[in-house]
Formats: structure tokens, C-alpha cells, sequence
């Protein structure tokens, strides 16, 4: 057990997370004296620019926020701007609108949970360096990525900032033939992706449970992407344009990302995968529950490590419901709804694959963005990633510095943190003084 | 192991689009990451070598004063350095910061100002140090960085077209969208994307930068008298994700005061 010891862990720039993040941790005589997450992207001050700009323009803008998931900011900004404008979008664009969902979710949990998180399991510096030792399992998460991108491409144009999304449904239709070919692809990747989580179940996970506040998007009839109200597991439930009501945002100074509490001192909340599968159990298909119990990954699982599990069986799940729409696609009259101009307030959450992500936008009668606020999952999980380190150092202080230090990076990684959207953030420092 | 190259991949001011787009070579990363020593490339490893680098791949732009010395220190190390992406040439989506005043910015959208350090103007990479090529896009195409990296290797000049992406429409039969009446940027810019735009059935909207000697003013005076934009909506056209490449900022700002002298 850990002795009186003194020291300091700094990190000042996080590996394998998208962006710049750092860590500073002080330890004093064997007690933990300081811990910080920062966020040290250099802001970008998207809401500012938006503001003059068409609503249309908001899903092409809003993407370039985030390499990694441009399809969540489409599709928060697309549903936002059609509540202000209370269009209507037709159940054919609803269920293209999930089926790009799908794409994003399994090119970006695939990149996450292979090539960022699972080295940290093994104790590999990159997955390139795992690779050496686990060439099939890193050769099926590359192929899985491959199908998420495709679906991307299919109705996105390309995987990154896809060009065919509008306010109000798509330019262009995918072809029946696109549609067709993508069946067989998607079915292999369902045996894949089947695969995969049960080898990320053989991974090992550190005994630490907490007990979380999870938050996410919910709807009665479907795992829920873009549509529904905000829940928690512990009695919220509440519409999208109640979010500024139930949530605040404060900036601190070691942060260039805000950081997001419950208004009401209920505290920081958790958001992502392990919130969905928690908060939506039942929406899940039989398949994708049986293999949840198979993987060991229950309705209140509440170990943050896990949450590679959790996406490991999202894929699954989004390979199904890929399938599911290929398989009953037609083609629609038009992809697209007529939109009537009118100045209003919109607001949307949606389901990014690393959490909520919260737009509201007031336009104009000419169509022009007033004001915008894009609260995202990064900001909103930065409080809780710091909660979680305050409780795990003490726990493994017993560990050497470099192992505390790789631990404390590998429970920053759990929650998927995509800096380069948090800087509307990261930087790590461990210090045993 | 020692012969391999190595390769650094750096980031500035951007969204990680264009790093990730290595990483979404899915079929070919493993045979990349075989042929060069991949010694600094903190999204994908913790591992990270020093420099010298044979090749350092730099995306984003420079909005940070620690960017701006930063930047200093990657060309010293670097034998060959290529920006990629449109931040990186052409300031990118941040650049509209150039067109305000910052301090605005800082107050729409930080509670607390004076805890956020930032230059007046992002700016493309070639305005600070020597550029040995630029790889243009929003995001960069996979089969050109694939051909920047191979080119390298092979010590040879990158095959990337600079011609206009109209030629890619002809290319794949996509009749031109501008017959329908919508306004279109592909004449004055660069190919490299596929015109995927104009085959989804819209207007290309610059993502790739101006093309070699375009001429933007004209384009832009002809959607005006063909009535297909207002001279608002023609502003904005030009001003967004490479709103810094000289080409389009000067026609962005002609036709704002065109705006301003009708308005």
C-alpha cells in the first residue's frame, strides 16, 4: 500500500483521444492534493460565426466542428432548425436519417474501441503496435470501420463532412442498386461485429463501479438516435427545449470546453454508450439483448470501463438496423421536404456515439441564425471524466507512477472524448509533490 | 527498421477530419503503417519519437501563439513538410474569425473571457513557414494523401490535379446543375473530391479551394445576373471553409461591398 508518497503525474498532451486534452494530478504524503482534466484546443468560436448565417448552411457548418462524428452535428442542427421552422419530414427521410446514424455509430465506436481504448487493455501504445499480436482481431475492427463508412458514403455522399444532408431530408436518394449491394456487406459485418464483442469481453476490467447519473435521448419504440425526450435513470424526463431549464454550462479557467452540471445541484452527469444501453435496454432487439447477457453487460452496469463493451454491442446492434432498413428500402417521392421560411426557435438533442449533443438555434423571418448553442457530449461528460479520476487515484494509488498515469489516460479514454468538437478541448499532469 | 522513413502527423486549429482520413484507409493502413516508421502521431499512439522527420503531414490552421512557434519547431525538424486540409491551406471554417473582431467572439461564446488566449486571425500554414505541398480539401480525398504519401516514397512529384472540378463532372457524365439554375462554385474550384456535389444534385460550395488561376469575381458577377444567388447569400458562398485562400476572400470582400453599396 501506498506509502507517504510524493509526486506529480502531468500530461500535457493525451494520446489516442481526437484533439488536444492534458492531465495534471498532484499527490501529497500518499494523499491526492489536485486533479485536472483540461481541454487546451485552441477555440474555434463556431457559435459566433454562425450567427448571419443561412439556416440552411447550419448542417455543412456545424460539421466541420468534428471529423470524427460530422453526421451527429447534421443531425442535431437538422432537427433543430426544422423545430423552429415546425416542418414535418416524412418517415422515409426519418428512417435514411437512421440509417446514416448507423454508419457514424459503427465507423466511430470502431475507431474508439480498436484502435484508441483496447491497447490500453493490453498495454500497447497504439493499436498499430497491438496489431503485431492481434493481427486478425485489428484486421476485423479495420473491416467493421470500412462498412460504417460505406453506409456513410451510400447516403452521405463521403464518410467525412458528408455533403447530402439538408435541413429538411437529403438532396439525392441512394440509388435501389446502392441499397442492394450494401445487404450482403452488412451481413458479414453482423457475424464480425458479433465476433468483436465477444472478444472485447475476454479484455480485463478494473474493479471500479460508481454510481452514475446517465442521461441520454429516449423513445418509446426504438433504440433511440435523434428523436424523443431527455431521460435519466433516475427520474428525468424531459423535452429538448427543456434543456437550458434542467442544465447549466460554466467555463473554468484549466478548460477551453465548458463544463456542464444539472442545474438544480444535482451534479455532473455521465452520457454515451453505457447511458444508452442503461437507459434503453428495453428498445433493443431480442438478438442484440441475448447477446448483452452473453457479453455480460447489464441493464445497470455502472464499471466506466465497460464502456467498450458497450460499444462493441452498439455496432452490433447499429449492423442490424442497417440491415433492417436496406432490406425494406424503396425509393421515395421526393428525399426532401418543402420548407416554409418563418422566424423561430428551435432546439434538438441527439445521439452522437459519444453522447448527447444539444443544439438550439433562433433564425430570422429571412432564414438568418440569430443566435446559436451547440452544447456538446465532450463538454457535458468533462466534469464526470474528473469525478472519476478523484475516485480511482486514490483507489490505485498503489500503482507505480507510469501505471497510474497509463490508468488515469485509459479512464479519461472510457468516455470517448472528441476534444476538437469540446473546444467550441484536452492536456494530462500527474505531480507527487 | 532504421531505413523506414519517418513520418510525424501534426494538428493545429481543425476538427481531426483529415488525420482521420489515414486512419480511414482501412485497406491500406497496415501497408503504410509497414512501409514508414510512424514516429509522431499523438491521435493514434502515446509512443512518440523525436524528430528529425523525413515527412510531416500538418493539418489545421494557426489561430494559438503557441501554434505560432510550434509551427516554427515542425519545419525545423522536417525534411519534407505537406498541409493538408483546408485549414491548413486556407485557413479553414476558423478563418471567418478574420473577417470580426475577436473579442466579440470571445464574449459570444466564453462566460469568462480573459481565460482564452487566441490570435486576432487564423491563418493557413504557409503564411508562417515554407510548404513543401499542399493537399487541398474539406476533408482531403483518401486516394490523394494516399498518393502524397506514396510519391514520397517513391521520391517523385504527387500526380494532384490543380484543373477546375468541373472537369470531374464531365468526367462521370453529371450534367451541369447550374442548366437547373443552381448556383455552383465548381468552375473556380479545385477537383479532388469527385464533384460529388454536383452528383447529389447540388452546387459544389468550394470545399477544395480555388483552382490555379481562377476567376472568382466573374463567376460570382454571372450567378448574380443569371439571378440564381442574392449578392448575401453569394458572400457567404465564398466565405466558409477556405475563406482565407486569397481567390476567394478577395471576391467574398468585393461583393460585400457591393452588398454594403446596395444595402
Amino acid at each position: 500500500m501506498a506509502d507517504k508518497r510524493n509526486t506529480t503525474i502531468e500530461v500535457d498532451y493525451l494520446a489516442r483521444v481526437e484533439g488536444e486534452g492534458n492531465m495534471f494530478i498532484e499527490i501529497k504524503d500518499g494523499e491526492l492534493q489536485e486533479l485536472r482534466f483540461g481541454i487546451h484546443e485552441p477555440p474555434r468560436f463556431f457559435e459566433a460565426f454562425l450567427k448571419d448565417r443561412k439556416f440552411t448552411e447550419a448542417p455543412d457548418i456545424t460539421a466541420r466542428i468534428c471529423g470524427i462524428c460530422p453526421v451527429a452535428y447534421q443531425m442535431s442542427s437538422v432537427h433543430a432548425m426544422e423545430d423552429a421552422l415546425q416542418a414535418q419530414i416524412t418517415p422515409w427521410i426519418r428512417e435514411m436519417r437512421r440509417f446514416f446514424y448507423c454508419g457514424e455509430h459503427i465507423q466511430s465506436h470502431i475507431l474508439h474501441a480498436y484502435l484508441l481504448h483496447a491497447p490500453d487493455f493490453l498495454g500497447y501504445e497504439s493499436s498499430i503496435h497491438m496489431a503485431a499480436d492481434f493481427p486478425k482481431e485489428v484486421e476485423h475492427g479495420l473491416q467493421l470501420k470500412k462498412v460504417g463508412n460505406e453506409i456513410m458514403e451510400i447516403i452521405g455522399g463521403r464518410a467525412v463532412h458528408p455533403i447530402n444532408i439538408r435541413v429538411g431530408g437529403f438532396y439525392k436518394a441512394p440509388t435501389r442498386k446502392q441499397m442492394r449491394d450494401i445487404i450482403p456487406v452488412l451481413e458479414k459485418a453482423r457475424e464480425m461485429a458479433r465476433e468483436s464483442c465477444k472478444w472485447v469481453a475476454t479484455l480485463p476490467f478494473p474493479d471500479f463501479d460508481r454510481d452514475y447519473t446517465y442521461v441520454c435521448v429516449h423513445h418509446p419504440d426504438e433504440y433511440a438516435f435523434s428523436e424523443g425526450n431527455i431521460v435519466s435513470n433516475k427520474g428525468l424526463n424531459i423535452p429538448a427545449s427543456a434543456f437550458n431549464d434542467t442544465f447549466e454550462e460554466i467555463h473554468v479557467e484549466h478548460s477551453n470546453a465548458l463544463h456542464c452540471r444539472f442545474r438544480d445541484g444535482g451534479g455532473c452527469y455521465h452520457m454515451g454508450p453505457l447511458a444508452r444501453i442503461v437507459n434503453n435496454f428495453d428498445q433493443l432487439p431480442d438478438d442484440s439483448k441475448a447477446l448483452a447477457d452473453e457479453i455480460g453487460l447489464t441493464r445497470n452496469v455502472m464499471n466506466p470501463f465497460k464502456s467498450i463493451l458497450a460499444r462493441a454491442l452498439e455496432t452490433y446492434y447499429c449492423t442490424g438496423e442497417a440491415l433492417r432498413i436496406a432490406k425494406e428500402y424503396e425509393l421515395p417521392e421526393q428525399p426532401y421536404i418543402d420548407l416554409d421560411v418563418k422566424a423561430g426557435i428551435g432546439h434538438a438533442m441527439t445521439e452522437a456515439p459519444r453522447g448527447g449533443l444539444y443544439h438550439r438555434y433562433r433564425i430570422d423571418d429571412e432564414g438568418l441564425i440569430k443566435e446559436a448553442q451547440l452544447t456538446i457530449p465532450t463538454s457535458q461528460n468533462q466534469a464526470m471524466i474528473e469525478d472519476d479520476l478523484r475516485d480511482f487515484v486514490p483507489k490505485f494509488m498503489h500503482l507505480s507512477d507510469d501505471k497510474l498515469q497509463w490508468h488515469c489516460e485509459q479512464a479519461i479514454r472510457n468516455y470517448d472524448p472528441c476534444i476538437s468538437c469540446a473546444t467550441h478541448f484536452l492536456n494530462l499532469t500527474v505531480k507527487r509533490s | 527498421m532504421a531505413d523506414k522513413p519517418k513520418l510525424a502527423i501534426w494538428k493545429f486549429s481543425s476538427c481531426d477530419g483529415c488525420q482521420l482520413t489515414l486512419l480511414d484507409c482501412e485497406d491500406e493502413l497496415l501497408s503504410v503503417v509497414g512501409a514508414v516508421d510512424v514516429a509522431y502521431f499523438v491521435e493514434a499512439s502515446r509512443e512518440t519519437k523525436p524528430g528529425p522527420y523525413d515527412v510531416s503531414l500538418v493539418e489545421g490552421s494557426i489561430t494559438t501563439p503557441h501554434e505560432a512557434e510550434l509551427i516554427q519547431q515542425v519545419r525545423k525538424d522536417s525534411k519534407f513538410l505537406v498541409s493538408i486540409g483546408a485549414c491548413a491551406t486556407g485557413g479553414g471554417i476558423q478563418a471567418l474569425k478574420n473577417y470580426a473582431d475577436v473579442s466579440d467572439y470571445i464574449n459570444t461564446v466564453y462566460a469568462t473571457p480573459e481565460y482564452i488566449s487566441t490570435l486576432d486571425k487564423a491563418t493557413p500554414i504557409s503564411d508562417h513557414v515554407q510548404v513543401d505541398f499542399e493537399l487541398r480539401g474539406c476533408p482531403i480525398d483518401k486516394g490523394q494523401l494516399l498518393e502524397v504519401v506514396n510519391a514520397l516514397l517513391y521520391n517523385r512529384r504527387p500526380n494532384i490535379p490543380t484543373h477546375s472540378v468541373c472537369i470531374e463532372c464531365k468526367r462521370r457524365f453529371t450534367p451541369c446543375v447550374m442548366v437547373r439554375g443552381i448556383p455552383c462554385l465548381g468552375p473556380v474550384t479545385q477537383a479532388g473530391c469527385g464533384a460529388i456535389c454536383p452528383a447529389h444534385e447540388r452546387g459544389c460550395y468550394g470545399c477544395f479551394g480555388p483552382m490555379e488561376t481562377p476567376n472568382a469575381a466573374s463567376l460570382g458577377q454571372w450567378l448574380l445576373d443569371k439571378g440564381m444567388i442574392s449578392e448575401g447569400d453569394l458572400v457567404r458562398l465564398f466565405r466558409t471553409f477556405n475563406s482565407d485562400a486569397p481567390a476567394f476572400r478577395d471576391a467574398s470582400i468585393h461583393f460585400e461591398k457591393e452588398v454594403q453599396r446596395d444595402g
